[in-house]
């Protein structure tokens, strides 16, 4: 801490014995403030090597093919993680496409059109939309847009984008309501108001003189968004999506609830798939402890570590940059 | 506002007279604004659904003897006591345990710059654990604490509760002492207090509505997560206060009663849903308004 001069009061014996006592207790506060801090690096470094090392005979056991198999068979304890994979990436893929547009447009409406009144409370029921729960999420998924996917989006866009080639590929098959489509659009639900309330915060942030001299220019709040407050802002935007990204990727009971649970890889986005976190919380009871199951799991969990490790990462990176300009 | 709507209507009259590039542009900017409205529409349509759908679902089971009798069996009219009870437990035990270290570990931050990278490290590890998927951290408690003592206990949730709590209360308070004006801290030292009181007394103190704030959606975060306590304190249908024993939630119970076949179970999940989203979503609230209001009571 800072150096400070003991002298400054004017009684000797009793300051002196005063200083000498704050600089242990200085001691003493500083020791406990960096065990916390080195606590926070062991549970970190703990979760990793738990990790890595309980997949580690599942690594060993199948090899680099261990990514590309997509056998799931207790039985025979044959284990593959493609579809796990596959299944996450796509359904995070979904999410994005889906959440990317909206967020922004709250944004730019919270921003630049909503009546200030009217923006705070709004403002507040997103962020209030962050806050629920992720098996309320799964629930309502369950119960409401299971059903209707299965009634009314499925068979509506089989018809009409069914028979179109290359992308109709994507929209045949039986109309379950459960699959990852479904899956992506819960998470979609779900991090929307985490990139929107970066976008808000970022846009927000911009310096007025820039949009100012481009309204003076008679630029439409469209152009002054587009040509000004996006390139500007873009890595910081960059950065709340994929903070969105890593949110996406190791949702757990929201996805478990809508996704289907099959271990099946296709092409059709209704069809029944699973996640590296739904197959981990589905399958975890029924692994036995030490065997090569359970392995197989925390290896899977290693992955989807690693996967949102790097996705973190990059969010953290563009966040710091976009945030320093 | 500059893009006020009276603004907007000073200037379309300069837009009208350049032709057809004008009116194109006059179209994009209504179509965008359009879809702008369209989808934050949209956005709040989806929470009142979810709004809506708890409350007509939950509503129904909400009676005494939901609060006072422990699960049952299907058909015998069973309660949530055990699970309210078991979350209660755990989210309050995990909350005393990451408070301190989240907020030393907060202090250490935001104070001790002068470690240099290890702060910088520790910051970033912080960030990681903040968004680490939930479930990994189920699994990690699990090998480190369920796996030696051979069997789920409470003490097991908690922990792993404690494990997503830390990191809030950690960014929470290094905001927050950051927000602390330097002049007071000079103020502090010049009195002759040594660092730690500096820190405890005078930092902490003024900092304190904002980090309140932050322990409690803390809380409200750490009260409605299932993923971690699956493998963990797995849940039990008897009541039990043990934390040496396997212990009920309302989030794992919600899970194992929504998707099971019995009527009286769903209809009890969908109870439990609505308490426990009127529970979190009450504590943001309150936790915002404390925000504001102290936030503007400092200033």
């Amino acid at each position: 801490m800072m150096e400070l001069p003991s002298t400054i009061t004017p009684g000797d014996g009793a300051a002196m014995d005063r200083s000498a006592r704050g600089r242990l207790g200085d001691l003493v506060f500083g020791m406990i403030a960096r065990l916390a801090g080195w606590f926070i690096l062991l549970v970190m470094a703990g979760i990793v090597i738990v990790l890595v090392s309980g997949g580690w005979r599942a690594f060993s056991t199948f090899g680099p093919g261990f990514f590309t198999s997509t056998a799931w068979n207790p039985i025979s304890n044959h284990f593959g993680a493609a579809t796990s994979i596959f299944g996450t990436l796509v359904t995070t893929l979904i999410a994005l496409v889906f959440a990317v547009p909206f967020a922004f447009g709250v944004a730019f409406w919270l921003v630049e059109m909503a009546p200030p009144a009217l923006a705070r409370f709004i403002e507040t029921a997103v962020q209030l939309l962050a806050a629920v729960p992720s098996i309320i999420f799964g629930m309502w998924g369950f119960f409401i847009v299971v059903p209707f996917m299965a009634h009314y989006i499925e068979p509506t866009v089989t018809r009409y984008l069914g028979h179109v080639p290359g992308i109709g590929l994507l929209f045949r098959g039986a109309p379950y309501g459960t699959g990852l489509l479904s899956g992506g659009l819960i998470l979609a639900i779900m991090i929307t108001p985490f990139i929107c309330s970066v976008m808000t915060d970022v846009f927000v942030s911009i310096p007025a003189v820039l949009k100012e001299s481009a309204f003076g220019l008679g630029a439409t709040r469209w152009e002054v968004m587009r040509q000004v407050v996006l390139p500007w802002s873009r890595q910081a935007v960059m950065g709340g999506i994929m903070l969105g990204t890593g949110r996406a990727l190791g949702e757990t009971m929201a996805v478990t609830f809508v996704i289907g649970n099959s271990n099946r890889m296709g092409w059709s986005l209704f069809a029944p798939g699973n996640t590296i976190a739904s197959l981990i919380a589905l399958e975890f009871p029924e692994s036995a402890a030490g065997s090569l199951k359970l392995s197989v799991l925390l290896a899977l969990g290693a992955i989807l570590m690693i996967i949102s490790f790097i996705t973190l990462a990059c969010s953290r990176i563009f966040l710091q940059r976009g945030t320093a300009n | 506002m500059m893009a006020s709507p009276k603004s907007q209507s000073i200037d379309a009259g300069g837009w009208q007279r350049g032709g057809a590039q004008a009116v194109r542009r006059r179209l994009v900017e209504r179509f965008v604004s359009l879809l702008c409205n369209l989808a934050t529409v949209i956005v709040l349509f989806v929470l009142f659904s979810i709004l809506w759908t708890l409350v007509t679902r939950g509503a129904g089971g909400l009676s005494l003897p939901t609060f006072l009798h422990s699960t049952a069996a299907p058909g015998s009219g069973g309660g949530l006591a055990n699970a309210i009870i078991g979350s209660c437990e755990q989210t309050g035990l995990a909350a005393l345990i990451g408070t301190p270290i989240g907020m030393m570990a907060g202090i250490y931050l935001s104070e001790f710059a002068q470690d240099g990278r290890i702060v910088s490290l520790v910051r970033f590890v912080s960030d990681m654990l903040l968004s680490v998927p939930s479930i990994l951290v189920g699994l990690f408690i699990y090998l480190i604490f369920v796996e030696p003592a051979g069997h789920f206990s409470g003490m097991a949730g908690t922990l792993a509760l404690a494990v997503l709590f830390i990191p809030i209360v950690v960014r929470t308070t290094e905001d927050m002492l950051r927000l602390v004006p330097r002049a007071m801290r000079e103020a502090a030292y010049a009195l002759g207090a040594p660092g730690w009181r500096v820190i405890l007394n005078v930092c902490l103190r003024s900092a304190r509505g904002g980090i309140m704030t932050g322990i409690l959606l803390a809380l409200a975060r750490i009260s409605g997560e299932t993923a971690p306590l699956l493998f963990t304190s797995l849940g039990n249908l008897n009541w039990s206060t043990s934390l040496n024993a396997p212990m009920a939630s309302l989030p794992v119970t919600i899970y194992q009663y929504a998707g099971s076949a019995y009527d009286d179970w769903v209809q009890m999940a969908w109870t439990g849903a609505l308490l426990i989203t009127v529970a979190v979503l009450a504590t943001n609230i309150l936790a915002r308004w404390w925000l504001t209001r102290n936030g503007s009571a400092q200033q």
